[in-house]
């Protein structure tokens, strides 16, 4: 089971309260945990990656066990304690703009 | 008794606002989409509970939100915008070529007549269709692809795609505008697209009567007389009574041909209403006064409506898509400024009353007349 915890108007559109639990098929990368979130509240696709090339949004960044992932490969194992569900993997948006 | 609501966009979430046909009294709900920026809001005239909502930010993207009542309850439709083919460049700023990217829609137009049509106007400008309700979307290429596509330049504001008109009469013929290419227009229902910027005169372009280029930034139609068409250009209120084959100057006696509304009467055609703005870089009323302009014999000779409009100390603007009328038999005339003030007026420009002062700056602003 993994924790992903999303920013506000992110749980307000999937219309959840706190931590999502997600279950991952296979290895548990960013790229199965964001199918799986999207396969899960349809309303997200597009809203953290691009729909065609599947690139990060610009204005959002990953985090998880105190390091930034956001640039770590969509494909590689997330950190033990995500895998393991002690720590929440984070959607974080950007800090800019009004 | 026939009913008014209008549909706000916001820089900061959508507001529905409801009123009998008195429209004195406005029932307000929202902000729906708190925090985002709600580009259009539009219903679709077969089914006015059907609801279509540009949502967007800069951090999440595009989505678009479909009610089924009214805007009382939303879902997430479909937001996958690709471009059809390799989308290839068209002019930066500077003139360098610069790729195509899809930022966000600007505008939704519902069909006349069926609907689960709609079509969006997009930025980087192309135009898409969709025909199960939004669900998903298909680019109507050919406009992109007619010819000029590289020479098109962005505005201030982007290049968007901000103007679809669907001609009530002939189904086949839709115009749409695009800041800054221009106006164009399709007759065999957007399969092919041709420019129709004949007789308009942008001075601050390299060639002032280039065939595209021009920062038109809105047009209007009344649904009686589709072939006659208002615009609202950059610089210049123009006239076209040929479907956009050629235009002519209009702007007359207004005090500032600036501005970015326009719209006509309801059941007068020659009836149209502006607000002048001072100029493109000053985006405020001249002289800190809030005026529409009306013209009762289809441009050049306007008079100003001031009625219930501050006439001191004010700088707002009035963005394009910001003016909306009513069907009623006293037709009801709304705009929204970007200091979030909602105007209305009941009877045609000569009086108005703010229904709401303090929303976020307003974007959009559409009228549906209910039964």
């Amino acid at each position: 089971m993994i924790r992903v915890v999303l920013p506000a108007h992110l749980r307000t559109l999937a219309k959840v309260n706190g931590e999502v639990e997600l279950q991952v098929a296979g290895e548990a990368t960013q790229r199965t945990v964001l199918d799986a979130l999207e396969a899960r509240f349809p309303m997200l696709r597009g809203t953290m990656r691009d729909q065609v090339t599947l690139e990060r949004r610009a204005f959002l960044r990953f985090f998880a066990c105190e390091e930034d992932l956001s640039f770590v490969g969509a494909d590689e194992r997330l950190p033990e304690p995500v895998v393991r569900g002690k720590e929440p993997f984070l959607v974080v948006g950007a800090v800019a703009g009004g | 008794m026939s009913s008014v609501r209008l549909l706000v966009g916001t820089r900061k979430g959508a507001f529905v606002m409801t009123a009998d046909g008195k429209r004195k009294n406005w029932d307000i709900t929202g902000p729906h989409f708190a925090g985002w920026e709600m580009y259009h809001v539009k219903g679709s005239p077969v089914d006015p509970n059907r609801l279509f909502a540009s949502q967007s930010n800069s951090w999440f993207g595009q989505l678009i939100q479909r009610s089924n009542d009214g805007g009382k309850t939303w879902e997430a439709a479909g937001n996958k915008f690709v471009y059809d083919g390799v989308p290839g460049t068209h002019q930066w700023y500077d003139g360098t070529p610069h790729p195509w990217e899809f930022k966000r829609v600007w505008h939704l137009e519902p069909s006349l007549t069926d609907p689960d049509v709609v079509y969006a106007g997009v930025e980087d400008a192309a135009l898409f269709r969709s025909s199960d309700g939004a669900t998903s979307w298909e680019e109507m290429s050919g406009l992109r692809k007619h010819g000029s596509g590289a020479g098109w330049a962005p505005g201030a504001g982007g290049m968007c795609l901000h103007t679809i008109l669907i001609d009530p009469i002939n189904p086949k013929r839709m115009y749409i505008a695009i800041s800054s290419a221009g106006a164009f227009r399709t007759d065999d229902g957007g399969e092919s697209w041709t420019p129709i910027n004949q007789g308009l005169r942008s001075a601050h372009i390299p060639d002032p009567t280039a065939e595209v280029g021009h920062c038109v930034h809105h047009i209007a139609m009344h649904p009686a007389r589709p072939d006659v068409l208002y615009m609202q250009k950059h610089w210049d209120v123009m006239r076209s009574t040929n479907g956009g084959s050629l235009w002519q100057e209009i702007s007359g006696n207004l005090p500032t041909d600036f501005g970015f509304v326009i719209d006509v009467h309801a059941h007068e055609p020659e009836t149209v209403y502006v607000v002048p703005i001072k100029s493109d870089s000053e985006h405020f009323p001249l002289d800190g006064k809030l005026q529409v302009f009306r013209s009762k014999t289809g441009g050049d000779d306007w008079e100003p409506l001031t009625k219930g409009l501050p006439q001191k100390d004010c700088y707002v603007n009035v963005l394009r898509d910001a003016m909306s009328v009513d069907r009623l038999d006293s037709c009801g005339v709304y705009f929204g400024t970007t200091g979030g003030q909602v105007y209305a007026s009941p009877d045609g420009g000569e009086n108005w009353e703010a229904i709401v002062r303090d929303l976020p700056a307003v974007l959009s602003v559409e009228a549906q007349t209910l039964p």
